[in-house]
């Protein structure tokens, strides 16, 4: 059996620090009752359940934060913040996790995710409303599945529920605020 | 009665008979709805799971254009949009400094005046269907209501209905006549945005929840957000495949089962725009659809 020394003293990992300054939340507050991890619906796909993202940031392990899947697949579906009695706002540090993985530049466990969620960022600062079939032609040329949904796509554009022709409108207003939002992130 | 309306991508696309419906229903209620002038996406989760700046400044965006055109409300149908939009007026009202960088990057004021509602406030808190006379019968519709996590949650942005046993779908439809059934997972997770990228989690949740629908007694789901819909409806088939067992459940927006007992038909409505065909339980209407 192998063993790791870890100094426990959370009020000195700097990084709980930087995920609680990026998250805006306390990490340090959490007494790991685990009630995040037995309510979460996606727990069944993780790696780490949040409880151990929560503690393995109080730890100092960011390398165990960064690389893991859970960051990735949590849904934001809110179970875990609504019933955190430390009143832990854990999806907001799972987002903030992913941000601060992505600005040091840690490879995402999880690339479709990560695929999906700037390649739709991008789309709104190009269209201003989420332009649907462009977003579906993006991810599909990056990440080279060209038949997947194939057929429940082509019913869905047959139903008119995929529209060919993006709206364009409000489109300058979103490409202003997503460049403006970039310059102030990059200072 | 008159609402500000912003309707959000979705119902402009893949779920365009939730806008049908409601806007049908709305004017069969005598309830006016106004179109936000060059609205823009509200971000969802992409927004929020990239930078929380853009997350606020893209709905504080949204509600300036309100606050300018005089409206005090705005009503929101989209669960995501919903949310968006109650989290910018919750981070806003209590962080300063993230207020004034939201007004540089959108390059207005926002006041974080605009009271921002979802169609089920209106219809079950306001008393707009006390008056309410069915056209069609629709007690053979046996619905459970699905919430789904942003209507609800977390408790203390969304301040809405209750986080755990919501209840203003099942009162809503039950007072048009659909046969309302109580099950245990009105607020489980559908899988969201993972449809796009991990879809095998998705339809492992999907067919979780059909299941628990049909043990429950249901012909029917009513849901009140566009994902869910979606999940639910175009994820059904590849949920049969895994269980391997027949499900045909289909999804209603809560909007279209009001309008089919106010006498609205299908075309009005956007039946036919579902993948899981609603065609075999609404041949049991008097008359049809």
């Amino acid at each position: 059996m192998s063993t790791i020394n870890i100094n426990y003293n959370p009020s000195v990992s700097g990084f709980v620090l930087a995920l609680s300054r990026e998250s805006n939340q306390d990490v340090n507050a959490c007494f790991q009752c685990r009630k995040c991890a037995v309510g979460c619906p996606i727990a069944f796909a993780m790696d780490l359940t949040p409880t151990q993202i929560i503690h393995s940031a109080r730890l100092g392990l960011e390398d165990n934060v960064f690389n893991s899947k859970t960051i990735w697949l949590c849904a934001s579906c809110h179970t875990c913040t609504t019933r955190c009695p430390q009143d832990v706002d854990i999806a907001r540090v799972m987002d903030a996790a992913r941000i601060l993985a992505v600005k040091r530049g840690v490879q995402p466990s999880v690339k479709s995710v990560e695929r999906f969620l700037y390649t739709s960022v991008k789309n709104i600062e190009w269209f201003g409303r989420l332009y649907e079939l462009g977003l579906i032609m993006a991810l599909k040329l990056k990440s080279r599945e060209f038949t997947k949904d194939m057929k429940l796509g082509l019913e869905m554009f047959k139903k008119g529920k995929i529209k060919l022709i993006p709206s364009f409108k409000g489109m300058w207003d979103a490409r202003k605020i997503c460049r403006a939002v970039k310059k102030k992130e990059s200072r | 009665m008159s609402y500000a309306y912003y309707p959000g991508c979705s119902l402009h696309s893949t779920a365009e008979e939730y806008d049908r419906s409601f806007r049908q229903v709305c004017s069969g209620l005598g309830i006016e709805l106004e179109e936000v002038s060059n609205w823009i996406c509200c971000g969802s989760s992409p927004a929020h799971e990239t930078s929380h700046l853009l997350s606020i400044a893209l709905p504080a965006h949204n509600l300036s254009i309100v606050e300018r055109s005089g409206k005090e409300e705005v009503v929101v149908p989209c669960a995501a949009c919903y949310s968006r939009f109650k989290f910018a007026l919750h981070e806003v009202e209590r962080d300063k400094g993230l207020s004034q960088q939201v007004n540089e990057v959108i390059g207005s004021e926002f006041r974080g005046k605009v009271n921002v509602i979802h169609p089920l406030e209106i219809l079950s808190d306001r008393g707009t269907l006390a008056e309410f006379k069915a056209v069609n019968d629709l007690s053979f519709i046996k619905a459970v209501c699905y919430y789904g996590c942003l209507l609800t949650r977390p408790p203390k942005v969304m301040k809405f209905d209750s986080c755990e046993n919501p209840t203003s779908m099942d009162n809503v439809l039950r007072s048009v006549g659909v046969t309302v059934l109580d099950w245990s997972f009105k607020t489980e997770c559908c899988g969201a945005s993972l449809a796009l990228s991990e879809t095998g989690i998705v339809v492992k949740l999907v067919g979780d929840l059909l299941t628990e629908a049909k043990r429950a007694g249901a012909n029917a789901v009513a849901v009140a957000c566009p994902l869910c819909h979606a999940n639910l409806d175009t994820r059904q088939t590849e949920a049969e495949d895994l269980r391997g067992e027949k499900l045909g459940i289909p999804i209603f927006y809560f909007t279209e089962l009001i309008g089919l007992a106010l006498g609205y038909g299908k075309k009005e409505l956007g039946f036919d725009k579902h993948i899981v065909s609603a065609e075999p339980l609404l041949s049991r209407l008097h008359g049809g659809v």
